[in-house]
């Protein structure tokens, strides 16, 4: 079972927030990674809200073909970011030899581009630096986007959080959002793609669950959008839903329930918005999850949620002060990095719910 | 001395023979009776005894005549081992016996130069089944937990009807919430099992009438929303005027029989059909239309279907249709316009070789107005059919199915269409497991005809046994409309064990979908099944497993 982890902050907060609220819940010998997505950057990034970032981990020949390929785009270096790495042999981690966060102005062709140009540039040489990197396997892209940063890697998070340096709060690495996860897929070959929090054009999700449907929901997704690629593991189909219904079809998130576990027929017809439940029951049928689940996704407005499955089989709770909300797999992860707040206040979402925070911190809680 | 006649039709000839024991028989005179064929008669033989009676041999000749039960010996009283004798029998006296070194297929071809007709099955293979040799093997055990079948909630529904690709859905946002912002074709969530299509005058108006009972029972008082297909032949018109029709899929084939009336008695419908069937084709004979002979058409099925007592034969075709494009064109939108487009209308074809490329074909219809596409497989069962034709002609079912689910997974249109298939399913007794195998292959559901008879008493099996639907003498009042044999069918008892038998799928499928961890129709998740044959796991890519 994955424990899963956001945190949503009116102030820049310091990964090792994340660290400390994965590492309180750690099972057994459920610890096989470290991997985290932090959006609205501040410190070193902090100036540069518009510009594109990649994120990665590659060979030193991995960083030459991605050089080309992004000179070739007619991308230019803004800032390169690497972190500070701390080895010893003592440390369980599978290092890589660069790990690359780099700031890109967008080609000078893109002057005048739309946004939906510039996005999609974004994806397309995402996708091409990956597809690069994959045949000779060189390395790793996790993100190229705005304002956005991803660090994924395999080995003990605690060692993982020590080689990066990340257990000393410092102003120079923070963002508003952080999403993290501490185990790698450990039910199948360990990927580093595989690793939650998956991210896409601003959305952001991780999962604790099983997708039963992971095989129809593939198929379906790959002939919806060029970015739904990987499936190395069950719970990306849950990302791509995400973003096939906000960003794609541009529906409210409040159908993200009511597409990946709709309600039971009988039900639906009792309701007075059946016609539009129907019809995404129908033309859907391939992007429900039939599994025991409960996801946190982060929007690209920075709203954070969570969703509960029916049957109700994975746990999440949510905890909040005035400056900070966490959602989380287990309350000893609220009760580390949240020790101040109001044990009372705590909301445990039941089946079947939605929980939003917005960007003041408001907690909307729907019953789907 | 009395001439050899070898080269006429024997009793080592039939498939059947029968076996009688004349020490046991009281000459009740049931069995003849009872057999519709008159392939028994009650005859005299001569019987030549020698006795002695005192204390020394005094031979003595005896002559005795003794009536006895004789099996008739020719072409068309021949015994098709139905067993009706032996089930009215009351000393075990007589029973029909497999003959195993029988050559009933070419005497009778040599005998009457003539195709042969039968009902049933193909008769060819059928203990080498497909289904069988699947599995569900994806079993939850520690990674996502089985559900239990007794107290979970399932939602074990399928869609019938032209589902729209989520772009092309005509939903606005408006204060935050979707609306439909226009008509989209009709879709109806229906039980995935669909009891069809039969027609009156194939089956007898008692097992029609059954089956009708059983659907509407199933609807109103057990929660079972199936659908039941009319069959090419019409309907009762107090049935079309009922509410009752609502649960009824009307079928339209290249015969159009009975529509005369349906058109006709559209003003007085109270409710719109379940749907509209397009029958293109069969998969018990594929490439064959209907064949509903003379001594069948009795006056009520000529009323219902507006015809004279004569052989009724549905071309293969339906005529003036040339291409997939433009039987779209005009007799879906027909159809569709006649009932407002409020009713799915969707097509039901042989599984062909050709099956894909009509699929892919329909999925792009520009008016989104084929609302199901029905895959009929080879060992599907028929009234009456050319011979030649139910054993050899045809397509298996499950890998043309899953060939048309690749198709549209190919165009990415998965469950824009829904796919049906049915032939044969069922045909070792447990419909939920065909079914089960079958959605997870890529159905949305699945279509049972002959099961369904054989429920309501049907003794016949793909082995030879009866086969003679198309005799009009059925054993036991399913298909025949002679008012003697009719009357051997307790309606009421029939439509009892088919409601108990879809009690029972119920709980069964229920009972492969709790294990795997699904509590919706698991349609297309194929990989929850296993093979224990490498070269079905590679044709259906699901895994192999030994």
């Amino acid at each position: 079972m994955c424990r899963i982890g956001a945190i949503k902050s009116k102030k820049y907060i310091h990964p090792s927030q994340a660290l400390y609220l994965m590492r309180s819940q750690q099972k057994g010998h459920d610890n096989s990674g470290f991997a985290m997505v932090m959006q609205d950057l501040g410190g070193i990034f902090k100036d540069y809200k518009d510009l594109p970032i990649l994120s990665m981990a590659c060979t030193e020949e991995g960083m030459n073909i991605v050089d080309n390929i992004l000179s070739s785009e007619g991308f230019t270096r803004v800032m390169h970011w690497t972190p500070e790495t701390n080895p010893s042999p003592n440390l369980i981690i599978e290092t890589m030899p660069l790990y690359v966060f780099l700031v890109l102005q967008y080609p000078k062709s893109y002057k005048y581009a739309t946004q939906e140009e510039k996005e999609d540039l974004l994806v397309n040489t995402r996708l091409k630096i990956r597809k690069a990197l994959e045949k000779e396997d060189k390395g790793y892209v996790y993100s190229f986007w705005p304002d956005v940063l991803t660090l994924k890697e395999i080995g003990d998070p605690k060692d993982i959080g020590t080689y990066f340096g990340l257990w000393k709060e410092n102003s120079e690495f923070t963002a508003k959002v952080i999403t993290a996860q501490c185990r790698q897929n450990t039910n199948y070959d360990i990927v580093r793609y595989a690793a939650h929090p998956f991210f896409l054009q601003g959305y952001t999700t991780l999962a604790n669950g099983e997708n039963t449907f992971y095989e129809k929901n593939k198929l379906f997704q790959q002939s919806l959008y060029k970015g739904y690629v990987g499936f190395e593991s069950d719970s990306q189909c849950f990302l791509y839903t995400l973003h096939y219904l906000n960003k794609i079809l541009k529906w409210p998130l409040t159908y993200y329930k009511h597409t990946i576990t709709p309600l039971p027929y009988d039900d639906i017809m009792k309701r007075e918005d059946k016609a539009v439940l129907l019809k995404i029951k129908e033309s859907l049928a391939h992007l429900e999850i039939n599994g025991p689940n409960t996801i946190i996704g982060a929007m690209p407005d920075g709203t954070l949620f969570t969703v509960c499955d029916s049957k109700k089989l994975r746990p999440v709770v949510i905890g909040k002060t005035d400056e900070t909300v966490v959602i989380t797999s287990e309350v000893c992860g609220l009760n580390e990095i949240l020790p101040e707040r109001n044990w009372q206040d705590d909301i445990y979402p039941h089946e079947r719910e939605t929980v939003i925070i917005n960007n003041d911190l408001r907690v909307e809680q729907w019953q789907q | 001395m009395a001439t050899m006649k070898v080269n006429e039709l024997s009793k080592d000839d039939l498939i059947w023979q029968i076996e009688y024991n004349s020490d046991r028989c009281t000459m009740c005179g049931q069995c003849v009776a009872a057999c519709p064929f008159s392939a028994i008669e009650a005859r005299v033989e001569k019987r030549r005894k020698v006795v002695s009676t005192g204390p020394t041999p005094t031979p003595k000749l005896k002559f005795e005549t003794v009536p006895v039960i004789k099996q008739v010996v020719n072409k068309v009283n021949f015994c098709r081992g139905c067993g009706i004798c032996k089930l009215v029998c009351p000393n075990d006296a007589i029973k029909p016996v497999r003959n195993p070194d029988e050559r009933f297929a070419m005497k009778i071809r040599s005998n009457t130069g003539d195709s042969v007709t039968r009902g049933g099955r193909s008769n060819l293979n059928s203990d080498n089944r497909t289904f069988d040799k699947i599995i569900v093997g994806r079993i939850s055990q520690m990674t996502d937990p089985s559900l239990d079948a007794q107290r979970h909630t399932f939602d074990m529904l399928a869609p019938f009807g032209r589902v729209l690709p989520p772009e092309r859905l005509p939903l606005e946002v408006r204060d935050g919430k979707l609306e439909v912002a226009s008509q989209t074709p009709p879709v109806r969530w229906i039980y995935p099992v669909i009891i069809g299509d039969m027609s009156i005058g194939a089956l007898s108006c008692r097992m029609w009438e059954a089956l009708a009972i059983a659907t509407a029972y199933l609807n109103e008082q057990a929660g079972i929303p199936i659908r039941m297909c009319s069959g090419e032949g019409g309907m009762p018109l107090r049935l079309l005027r009922s509410r009752y029709l609502k649960y009824m899929i009307l079928q339209i084939a290249s015969g159009h029989f009975g529509w005369n009336r349906i058109i006709n008695t559209m003003p007085e419908m109270m409710e719109d059909p379940a749907g509209v069937l397009i029958k293109i084709g069969q998969g018990a004979k594929p490439g064959d239309g209907g064949l509903l002979q003379a001594k069948k058409v009795a006056k009520h099925i000529q009323e219902i279907r507006g015809v004279p007592k004569a052989d009724l034969l549905s071309p293969p075709n339906h005529q003036g249709l040339y291409s997939i494009e433009e039987s779209v064109q005009k007799m879906f939108l027909s159809l569709n316009a006649a009932f407002r487009f409020k009713v799915p209308v969707a097509i039901k074809v042989s599984a062909s070789a050709t099956s894909v490329s009509v699929y892919n074909n329909l999925l792009r219809d520009p008016y989104n107005i084929v609302g199901g596409f029905f895959l009929d497989g080879l060992f599907g069962g028929t009234g009456a059919a050319h011979e030649i034709s139910l054993n050899h002609t045809g397509h298996p079912i499950i890998s043309k199915l899953r060939d048309c689910y690749h198709a549209a997974v190919h165009q990415g249109k998965q469950g824009q269409i829904p796919l049906w298939g049915g032939g044969g399913l069922g045909m070792t007794g447990n419909l939920a497991a065909d079914a089960t195998k079958m959605i997870c292959l890529g159905a949305n559901g699945v279509f049972t005809g002959k099961l369904m008879l054989q429920l309501a008493g049907c003794v016949g099996n793909e082995k030879a046994k009866c086969n003679a639907c198309n005799t009009g003498l059925c054993p036991v009042g399913i298909c025949t409309q002679n008012p003697v044999l009719t009357q051997r069918l307790d309606v009421d008892k029939v439509a009892e064990n088919v409601v108990n038998y879809f009690l029972a799928v119920d709980k069964e499928i229920k009972k492969l979908m709790a294990p795997i961890g699904n509590s919706s129709l698991p349609v297309g998740r194929s990989d929850a099944l296993v093979t224990t044959d490498k070269a079905v796991a590679e044709k259906l890519q699901i895994q192999y497993g030994c």
